[in-house]
This record gives C-alpha cells, sequence and structure tokens, in this order.
C-alpha cells in the first residue's frame, strides 16, 4: 500500500434522493451511455424511499482479489481500487460469492466484472452529487484507523437497517 | 432511430398473444411518443367506432409509452392513456418513476395492450422475455403490498434467470391498487407507493383487463442518440438550472397547500364552496417539521426532488407513509375536505394510494358527497350509516374504502362526482350536476380561476382537451411558441414537466435535437404535428359515448360553481365573469382553427392531414355543416 492518502467514496443513504445521477455519470464515464446496469454504482430501491447507491468500498482484505483464480483482479497502488483486468476476467463469478455485500456484477454485455475504480482517484459519481449539494455519496480522505469493510453489505441487509430508520416499527411490513 | 429503442409491445391479453410492433420514421417524427402517439394508436385502432367502444370494455386500448427524451431530459416519466372513463376521450396520462427507463433498456418504446385477460394477471418484461402471469395472489392487495410482493417475486425470478450476473436491481412496477381492480372511474395506475397516472382513470381500464400490474426490466442501455456528448453536457446544464429552483427543491409543490388558500385563493375549500383559507397550522413548516422523514426525493435523473416523504410518528394516524403531500394531494384531501391537520392529510394521502384511488377524483368525489351531506340532500341513512362532517378524515377515509370496494354509497361515487350526482340527482329528484366541480367528467386540478390570481384561466378547463388536468391546459397559442402546445410536447416526449420551468424552451429543442437528429422538429411542431394531436384529442373529445356526450360549445363550460361570487377572503366577491370567458373562448377556438361552434374547422383538418377524422366527424354527426 501507498503512503499517500487515499480515497474514499463515503455514502449516506438518508441523504440520497434516488436521482441515480451517480449511476448516469458512471456509465457515460465509462461506457459512454447512460446505462443502469452497466454502472459501477447502482442505486437500488428495494422499499420506496430507502434508495442505496451500492458500490466497492476497499475493503481492508479484499476478499474479491484473492478469490479470483483467473488474476484479474488487481489492488491499484495510487487509489486502492480494485482494477478488472478485461482480458483476463472470464466472468466466473468468483469475485461475487468472497465480497461480503455482493458488490461485484457482471457487465450485461461484455464477459467481464464491474467494479467501482474510483475513476482513478477523480470520481465521477461524487462529483455529481456534490453539484446537486446532495452529499449522499462524498469524496473522503480513508483514515487508517477506519474499518471500511462493514460497509460491504447487501443491498437487502442496508435497506433492512435503512427502512427501520425510515418508517420505525412500521417500515417492517414492506421489507 | 435515434431516441428510441425502436420496437413496441403490442400485447392482447385475451388471447395471450405477445408480439413486437414498430412505427415508421415519419409517424414518430410527427407523433413523438408518449401522449402524440397515442392519440394516433388510439384514433387508428378505435377512431372509427369510437363513441360505442366503453372504456371498460376489452376492446379498449390502454397505452403506456415513453418518448425520446424519457431517460436523458431530467426527470423520467411515462404516459398511459386510452380512451378515458371520465371524460371519454383521451387523456395522456404521466407517472414518474424508472418504469419507463427499465422499458427503453429493456428494448421497448411502449406498450399497446388491448383485450381481457380470463383472470387476474400481471406482465413480466425481462428483458426481451415477456409474459402474462398469475396474478391471484395479489388481486386486492393495497398498493404497498403490491409493490413489496412483486418486487421480491421478481428479483427471485430475475436471479433464477440470470444466475451468473450477481446483485440486479429491482425491476420497475406499475400497478393498481383494488380501485382499479373494482374498475372505479377514479383510479389510478400507481408506480412506488405514491406515484399515479390520475388524469384519465386508467387504474380502471387496467383492472377492466384484469391487469394488476406491468413488471419491466432491462439490462441494456437507454438508446442511442445523435450526439452522446452533446446530451451529456445539456444534462449538465439542465441540473444546474433546475438546482437554482430553490422553493420546489426545498419544499416541493408543498408549500402551496397554504400559499394557495392564503395568498391566490385558489384552492378548493369544502368542496369549492370557498378558495381561501388562513390555516397556518396547515402551512408547509408543519409537514417539514412534524412529518417529512426525507426531505429530497427524487425520480429517475431528477435534479429538482419536489417529492419529500412524510409519516406521522405519533397519534392515530401513525405509520401511513405518504409523498410531501404534494399540493393537490394535500388540497384535494385537506381543506376540500375541511382538514387542516397535516396528521389527518397524510393519513388520507396514504389511503388513497394504498387503494389505487387518484387524489384529484376521489377528493373531489369526497367533497362533493359531503357538501351534499352538509346541504342535508343526503344523510346517514344514504352513506352507509357515516356520519360525514367536514373534517373528520376517519369517515372520509371509511367513505373512500367504500368507493375502492363500489360497496354501498361507494359503487355510486366510484363513478365520480359528475356522473354520482346525476344518478343521485336522479334518486334525489333534484339536479345535483351543479355540485359536482367538473369539467366534463373529470374533476379539475385545484387551480380556482375565481381570484384570477394562479395559473389557471377562464379558458383552461373549459376548452381543455384533456378536460380537468390543470398539467396540460387550454392557452391561446400566441404564435411566440408559448402555449399549451408545450405541455403536449412534454407529455410526448415524456419527461417532467416540473424541469421545464428552469430550462430554456432553446434548450429543450436542443434536447430534442441532439437525442433525435430531427432537425425540423421544432419548426414542424408548432406549425402542424402539435395542432394535429390537440385535434385528433379534440375529436375523440366530441365523439366521447357510449355514456356521455359533450357537446362542443356548450360544453366547454366552466363549473358552475365558479359563476358564483367567492365568499370569502382577499377576492371575495370575484367570479367569472361569462362576457370575457365568451371572448376568449372565440380567440381560443380562432386560434387552434375551430369554428365559432368550437368544431374542428374541416379545412384545417384537411391541412393538417386529418381527413379521416372530418369524415369520421361527418359520419357521427358531430360535424354538420
Amino acid at each position: 500500500m501507498g503512503s499517500q492518502k487515499r480515497i474514499w467514496i463515503a455514502r449516506d443513504y438518508q441523504k440520497c434522493s434516488g436521482c441515480r445521477k451517480c449511476e448516469i455519470a458512471c456509465s457515460l464515464f465509462h461506457e459512454k451511455r447512460i446505462w443502469p446496469e452497466a454502472s459501477r454504482v447502482r442505486v437500488f430501491m428495494l422499499v420506496p424511499g430507502a434508495e442505496v447507491p451500492h458500490l466497492c468500498v476497499q475493503c481492508e482484505d479484499y476478499p474479491c482479489v484473492s478469490s479470483c483464480s483467473m488474476g484479474a483482479l488487481s489492488i491499484s497502488r495510487k487509489t486502492g481500487a480494485v482494477l478488472v483486468d478485461d482480458e483476463k476476467c472470464n466472468a466466473c463469478g468468483a469475485c461475487i460469492e468472497a465480497c461480503p455485500g455482493r458488490v461485484p456484477h457482471l457487465h450485461p454485455a461484455k464477459k467481464t466484472i464491474l467494479i467501482c475504480d474510483l475513476c482513478d482517484g477523480r470520481p465521477q459519481c461524487t462529483k455529481v452529487c456534490q453539484e446537486g449539494n446532495w452529499d449522499a455519496l462524498q469524496k473522503m480522505t480513508r483514515s487508517s484507523w477506519q474499518l471500511y469493510k462493514v460497509h460491504a453489505r447487501t443491498p437487502e441487509e442496508i435497506t433492512r437497517e435503512l427502512v427501520r430508520g425510515l418508517y420505525g416499527e412500521f417500515g417492517k411490513e414492506y421489507i | 432511430m435515434r431516441g428510441y429503442a425502436g420496437k413496441f409491445l403490442d400485447i392482447d391479453l385475451s388471447r395471450e398473444k405477445i408480439q413486437e410492433v414498430g412505427f415508421d420514421e415519419n409517424v414518430l417524427q410527427s407523433y413523438i411518443g408518449g401522449r402524440g402517439l397515442a392519440a394516433k394508436i388510439l384514433w387508428n385502432r378505435l377512431g372509427e367506432r369510437w363513441e360505442t367502444v366503453d372504456p371498460f370494455a376489452p376492446e379498449n386500448v390502454l397505452t403506456v409509452l415513453t418518448g425520446p427524451l424519457t431517460g436523458f431530459f431530467p426527470g423520467g416519466r411515462v404516459c398511459v392513456s386510452g380512451k378515458s372513463p371520465q371524460s371519454n376521450g383521451m387523456v395522456g396520462s404521466t407517472v414518474g418513476g424508472e418504469f419507463g427507463i427499465d422499458l427503453k433498456c429493456a428494448g421497448y418504446d411502449g406498450l399497446i395492450i388491448t383485450g381481457r385477460a380470463p383472470k387476474p394477471s400481471y406482465i413480466t418484461i425481462f428483458e426481451n422475455e415477456v409474459s402474462i402471469k398469475d396474478a391471484s395472489p395479489i388481486w386486492g392487495k393495497d398498493g404497498k403490498h403490491t409493490l413489496k410482493i412483486l418486487t421480491q417475486e421478481s428479483r427471485r425470478e430475475l436471479k433464477a434467470n440470470f444466475p451468473e450476473y450477481g446483485e440486479l436491481k429491482e425491476p420497475s412496477v406499475l400497478y393498481i391498487g383494488p380501485a382499479g381492480e373494482n374498475q372505479t372511474r377514479i383510479a389510478s395506475v400507481m408506480a412506488k407507493w405514491t406515484h399515479a397516472s390520475g388524469y384519465g382513470g386508467y387504474g380502471g381500464v387496467m383492472g377492466s383487463k384484469n391487469l394488476k400490474a406491468v413488471v419491466a426490466k432491462g439490462l441494456g442501455p437507454l438508446p442511442e442518440v445523435e450526439d452522446i456528448e452533446k446530451v451529456s453536457e445539456l444534462i449538465k446544464i439542465a441540473d444546474k438550472e433546475c438546482y437554482k429552483s430553490g422553493s420546489f427543491r426545498m419544499w416541493g409543490t408543498g408549500a402551496a397547500g397554504y400559499n394557495c388558500g392564503a395568498k391566490t385563493s385558489s384552492e378548493p375549500v369544502r368542496n369549492w364552496q370557498e378558495e381561501w383559507h388562513d390555516n397556518k397550522g396547515f402551512a408547509v413548516d408543519k409537514f417539514e417539521e412534524r412529518l417529512w422523514v426525507k426531505r429530497y426525493w427524487a425520480d429517475y435523473g431528477c435534479p429538482t426532488s419536489c417529492l419529500k416523504i412524510a409519516t406521522p410518528k405519533m397519534g392515530e394516524f401513525k405509520g401511513a407513509i405518504t409523498d410531501n403531500p404534494d399540493y393537490e394531494m394535500q388540497a384535494f384531501l385537506g381543506p376540500n375536505l375541511g382538514i387542516f391537520t397535516p396528521e389527518d392529510n397524510v393519513y388520507l394521502a396514504s389511503l388513497i394510494d394504498d387503494l389505487g384511488l387518484c387524489g384529484i377524483q376521489a377528493g373531489n368525489t369526497l367533497g362533493f358527497i359531503a357538501e351534499l351531506y352538509q346541504r342535508k340532500i343526503v344523510n346517514e341513512g344514504d352513506l352507509d350509516g357515516i356520519q360525514l362532517e367536514w373534517g373528520n378524515a376517519k369517515a372520509f377515509g371509511e367513505i373512500a374504502q367504500k368507493i375502492a370496494k363500489r360497496e354501498g354509497i361507494g359503487n355510486t361515487l366510484a363513478e365520480g362526482a359528475y356522473r354520482a350526482a346525476l344518478e343521485l340527482g336522479k334518486i334525489k329528484g333534484m339536479n345535483l350536476a351543479a355540485l359536482a366541480v367538473v369539467e366534463k367528467g373529470m374533476a379539475i386540478g385545484a387551480h380556482g380561476i375565481r381570484s384570477g390570481r394562479d395559473f389557471a384561466s377562464n379558458i383552461s378547463y373549459a376548452c381543455n382537451v384533456q378536460a380537468g388536468d390543470h398539467t396540460s391546459t387550454a392557452a391561446i397559442p400566441s404564435g411566440n411558441e408559448n402555449s399549451e402546445l408545450n405541455d403536449i410536447l412534454h407529455d410526448s416526449g415524456v419527461y417532467c414537466n416540473f424541469n421545464t420551468f428552469s430550462v430554456s424552451l432553446d434548450l429543450l429543442w436542443e434536447f430534442f435535437d441532439a437525442v433525435t437528429g430531427w432537425k425540423t422538429l421544432r419548426q414542424d411542431w408548432y406549425e402542424t404535428n402539435g395542432f394535429r394531436i390537440l385535434n385528433l384529442q379534440r375529436a375523440m373529445l366530441l365523439l366521447g359515448g357510449p355514456d356521455l356526450t359533450w357537446k362542443a360549445n356548450a360544453d366547454d363550460e366552466n363549473p358552475a360553481r365558479f359563476y358564483e361570487p367567492l365568499p370569502s377572503g382577499p377576492y371575495k366577491g370575484k367570479e367569472v365573469d361569462r362576457k370575457s370567458f365568451e371572448e376568449s373562448k372565440q380567440e381560443y377556438y380562432e386560434a387552434v382553427g375551430w369554428d365559432k361552434n368550437g368544431l374542428p374547422k374541416p379545412e384545417n383538418l384537411r391541412r393538417l392531414g386529418l381527413q379521416d377524422v372530418e369524415t369520421k366527424l361527418r359520419k357521427a354527426q358531430v360535424l354538420t355543416a
């Protein structure tokens, strides 16, 4: 790991409006198309009001990288992001199973996996979120004492907590 | 063709026949999509026998259409249409959300649904895999449970269909509640929990087709556009402009529940008996401080987020959830029912959503029956034992449930205020139609015209091809591109008209240009295409039937109440002036190519290439000269 300051995309789900501009920005940047399922950040709405921007947290131990038998995943020395080598990836899905948040997903049209690459340090999703003053996704400096892996949760897990927070005891009915 | 997926699904539910159809480029160029294309489809398929088509019969055509700008211009919507069981014409009725995006990503621009499924059914569109499924287990369920079950069920199925993919985002769902299932005329097609395509009454049309829901999930990108760099740049500019719309962003339209009462005096109060109130207890700060759990809630690509989420945290209505409520729901389920308590209002809005009723139509119908109760025209006995005092949210809730189930008095009220007035009038031997504040069978928006301080004018509703719709109203085309032709454009390009308030018309047309690449679109729209859609809608509205038919001119009339002076408030004494109304009406007729009796002029129909409309109107003796 390099000693330079690394970034982390903080997520404040309660502030997410569900405008999905992060998806639009991400897919325009990476795919030159507006393509919700090919976006590296995807907003799940399993219960209305509980919008969950779902993206890689860069776990400290990178279980996805170690799960890859093809050597397709590596860690960016610069940003700490998981980088995908499309040539090597055979879309086997081992990294999806290894990820505690089931964050990686296959590209809908290419035989490769999609994982947030932090746009090489200048994330488009946080930029567009900041432009709207939503602050649901914020670019922050990674702290050495914080354990980021705890944030790697499935959309269902996050939704369950969020709905309780939003709607209290009545929320249970809709999960 | 750019901006379009290029395919539409034509689904005959009676024969379970699903096929892909397309439209020629010149048809799409002329009618664009959404409301415009719906007018074309409906006219082609039903025009010849329009006046005989029962909106709830299998032969009615239900369209769910996107437009080329859906997903590109900020604020995703989809446009629902068909022969309306309210106006008996055709209404373009849009609803927000991601459904249109999912549909386009699945490769379809829209759905054309006919027939009637032999049993309760729902349609799933998972990429190009389209199926009709059994909806028996969810038939009768309220909105929130319907959405929950369909979301979970569909996610399971998607996981089975695409096992290697990982987590797929949930599909988008359009559905109906019990009010739609039971074919009330005042039911919405719903999305999410609170989003509704209300005007027109297409929830009941879906119900008549035994269609509980349509679930769509696309994995692909939005269609290719002419210039993606330009589109991306335009999105940035539009966003920036919309972010400046401070008050909409902050309060949505919910601040109007007080403002339209206190300031513009144009809010329905107790079935429009008044249009003024100064109840600060109903002001938006009470909603935001006590009830909102989410201040910014948006649909696909929307920078404005006029939606907010409200839920009472204590008291008897604890656990009710709705948006804002937005102004229409605030007004119609608030002051219009003599309700000035935010919690009561949120309770009713949540209930109306769950039942799949339209907040405007239902609120108007409830106000109408409550006025009959106030005037002792109906009593507790007529209302199945319910004491319908103004302000009694629970009593209004009970009536709403009866409407959704078509139970007791609810069966009469399920017809909407106007038809209920005709029926109750017969029973009571009185003319009650004057107490139904409606336009051609439809409740109007909560923007009164007597004070002259709101945006609606004396002809907004009276001459509207969309009848009571306040989001697209009759306005004299002044030749400078500033008229209802723009409303038709938004409903046809299918994006949120609210996000157009902040951007220039030039920017909007640049969007059309960058998405479609069609160069003459703008000029053609204001010269012919917009007018063609307007005239098609007018023709269908005048053909009407089978239960009610409107006469041009004679029925291009404001609700009787608007000719009564405002009894209170800063504009006390003001009413619609008949003489200036008639003048505005004539000016409007002239501007849109209708004669002094409000009938489309044959030469104008010919100019627009609508010879078949002329022939039909003559055959039906709408045109006689």
